[in-house]
């Protein structure tokens, strides 16, 4: 994994506008590949166990404090 | 020498009943007792139980009376384990445990028993309702609840010692041990521009010390209550902790705080400063940067970073290590292993934290939420990601975001299993578990420091169990195996 990502986080209010950047200069090696297959496999699995109307499930969520 | 730091958890459940009456005491009691009541069917033997077992709160078998649901159940577990109704939540605290590795058992052992909790209580549901449990600590909405730690201390250090040197770790470890979490719950505009943070709870702190745990909450916490001999030895509660699911961060949380402690009673600190200039403040700043490059003022004007200082105590642990060992950690292996994945996971926090996301919970949980938004194109305000970090804590298989990732295991499954039911064996866990596990019916109350006996016979006997240390497999295997029934293991403890 560091080989793929070695780059510092940058502030994820800024990565959405240049998305494909990275992917443009390099040729993808074969194992980040993988784990990008693996990721949008992951994806793909939350969609569909993500409850369905998150708006009114987060709304829902209240909890008395503890402790 | 430091007293072996004897450890354990407690953590408090978010609760939700969907379809329910908004009475999360009454959903909570309603969990608990179905897991208990399904003990009971599964062989254990409540025919002869007096009034007395009242006080365990066990209930018995078959669909329970509504006024069982309000009442607040108390219920100690054969592994040693207390599990109960604390305010509005499900608590599990684990058994007294020797090491910091079997607190990461015992802690997931906890999950596992919330599971079950929820298999059982389904067919006592009506229809169309249904409990769902989170191992987080907060609503999003302002409200948080608790993972509380425990640390058996050396009465002889004063306390405000103890307050002083550990504070700087508080304010710190956040970076591997923070389960992370979207925005800010922060009163006014403190938490305006934080799309997500480290820690679910650090910015409900306001206080450096102080006995509050709801209100006004203290880094440090004043709680004296030590549950055992209070002129040898202290309990150090801690409550300025996330709910891990990580393993990893769990293992850190409880070795990295353990040695810290145990730097302190032995005086290792040398001439080392680290104290903060304002924890209240550095606590948040940390929780609210996940670059880990904010600047915390030390008290003697100097700046550092969070990692900076947790290099510094790092360094000053493995000196410590090489000086005295790591025997206070309950062993030595798993000391050398804390203080290795320690170092482990700073130098990837610093190389990358998504390079960590296999062992700390906020950086895996800020890598799903940050591919989650690539994928859609969401915003930070969007609620299908305050959804996702919400589920990420979701206790079902099915439905928990955590299990579907591929983190790093410290414990295997058939251990954890073992350890729903099976005690720790070095500490008096032992005794406590094994005596609910032979002769439950004989028990009229466990304590964590001491046992009630009903022979039938007058008067009810107390066996007190002052020093957390003993009690264990050691001292008390062979005299139980030897002991046919409790009025003999009586009989043989007063000889």
């Amino acid at each position: 994994m560091p080989e793929q990502e070695k780059k510092r986080r940058q502030p994820a209010t800024t990565r959405e506008e240049q998305p494909t950047e990275e992917a443009d200069v390099a040729a993808p090696s074969p194992q980040g590949e993988k784990l990008k297959a693996e990721l949008d496999d992951l994806l793909d699995e939350i969609d569909e166990v993500l409850e369905e109307n998150a708006e009114e499930f987060v709304r829902n969520y209240v909890q008395k404090g503890g402790e | 020498m430091a007293v072996a730091k004897v450890c354990g958890i407690e953590t408090e459940y978010g609760i939700q009943h969907v379809g329910g009456d908004g009475n999360p005491v009454a959903s909570s009691s309603l969990l608990v007792n179905a897991y208990v009541s399904d003990l009971a069917r599964a062989g254990w033997d409540f025919e002869d139980e007096t009034p007395g077992n009242d006080a365990r709160g066990f209930a018995r078998e078959g669909a329970l009376p509504p006024e069982v649901e309000t009442h607040l159940v108390n219920a100690v577990l054969t592994n040693g384990a207390r599990y109960y109704v604390d305010h509005a939540h499900p608590e599990f605290s684990t058994p007294e445990c020797a090491d910091p590795l079997e607190v990461v058992k015992y802690d997931r052992a906890g999950e596992e028993v919330l599971r079950r909790s929820l298999t059982a209580v389904r067919h006592m549901l009506p229809e169309g309702q249904s409990i769902v449990v989170y191992k987080n600590n907060s609503d999003g909405k302002g409200n948080s609840y608790g993972t509380h730690e425990n640390y058996l201390m050396d009465r002889a250090v004063p306390f405000a010692r103890i307050a002083h040197l550990i504070t700087p770790h508080f304010v710190t470890r956040q970076i591997y041990t923070g389960a992370g979490k979207v925005g800010s719950e922060a009163p006014g505009s403190a938490g305006r521009d934080v799309f997500f943070q480290l820690s679910q709870r650090s910015e409900f702190f306001e206080e450096e010390i102080g006995l509050e745990t709801t209100l006004k909450r203290p880094i440090v916490n004043t709680r004296d209550e030590p549950h055992a001999d209070p002129q040898r030895y202290r309990r150090f509660h801690v409550i300025v902790g996330d709910a891990n699911l990580a393993e990893v961060a769990t293992f850190l949380k409880v070795g990295t705080t353990a040695l810290v402690l145990a730097l302190i009673e032995d005086d290792a600190f040398g001439g080392l400063e680290l104290t903060l200039a304002n924890p209240v403040k550095a606590i948040r700043q940390v929780s609210y940067d996940p670059t880990l490059s904010v600047a915390l003022d030390l008290a003697d004007g100097r700046t550092a970073t969070a990692m900076a200082l947790q290099w510094e105590l790092l360094g000053l642990a493995r000196k410590y290590a090489e000086d005295r060992g790591l025997g206070c950690l309950g062993d030595e292996a798993v000391g050398a292993d804390v203080l290795q994945r320690w170092e482990e996971v700073l130098q990837g926090l610093e190389t990358d934290p998504e390079t960590v996301a296999d062992r700390v919970d906020w950086a895996a949980k800020l890598h799903l939420l940050e591919a989650y938004r690539d994928r859609h194109g969401l915003d930070w305000d969007d609620s299908r990601l305050a959804a996702v970090d919400l589920q990420y804590h979701d206790v079902r298989p099915e439905r928990s975001l955590f299990a579907r990732l591929d983190t790093e295991r410290l414990v295997d499954q058939e251990a954890v299993m073992q350890a729903v039911t099976e005690p720790p064996r070095r500490t008096r866990a032992y005794f406590r578990g094994q005596c609910l596990k032979r002769w439950a019916s004989a028990v009229a109350s466990a304590n964590w420091d001491s046992l009630v006996f009903d022979l039938g016979t007058d008067p009810l006997r107390r066996v007190p169990m002052m020093d957390p240390l003993r009690g264990t497999a050691e001292h008390t295997e062979d005299l139980l195996n030897g002991s046919a029934s409790p009025s003999e293991l009586l009989a043989r403890l007063s000889a």
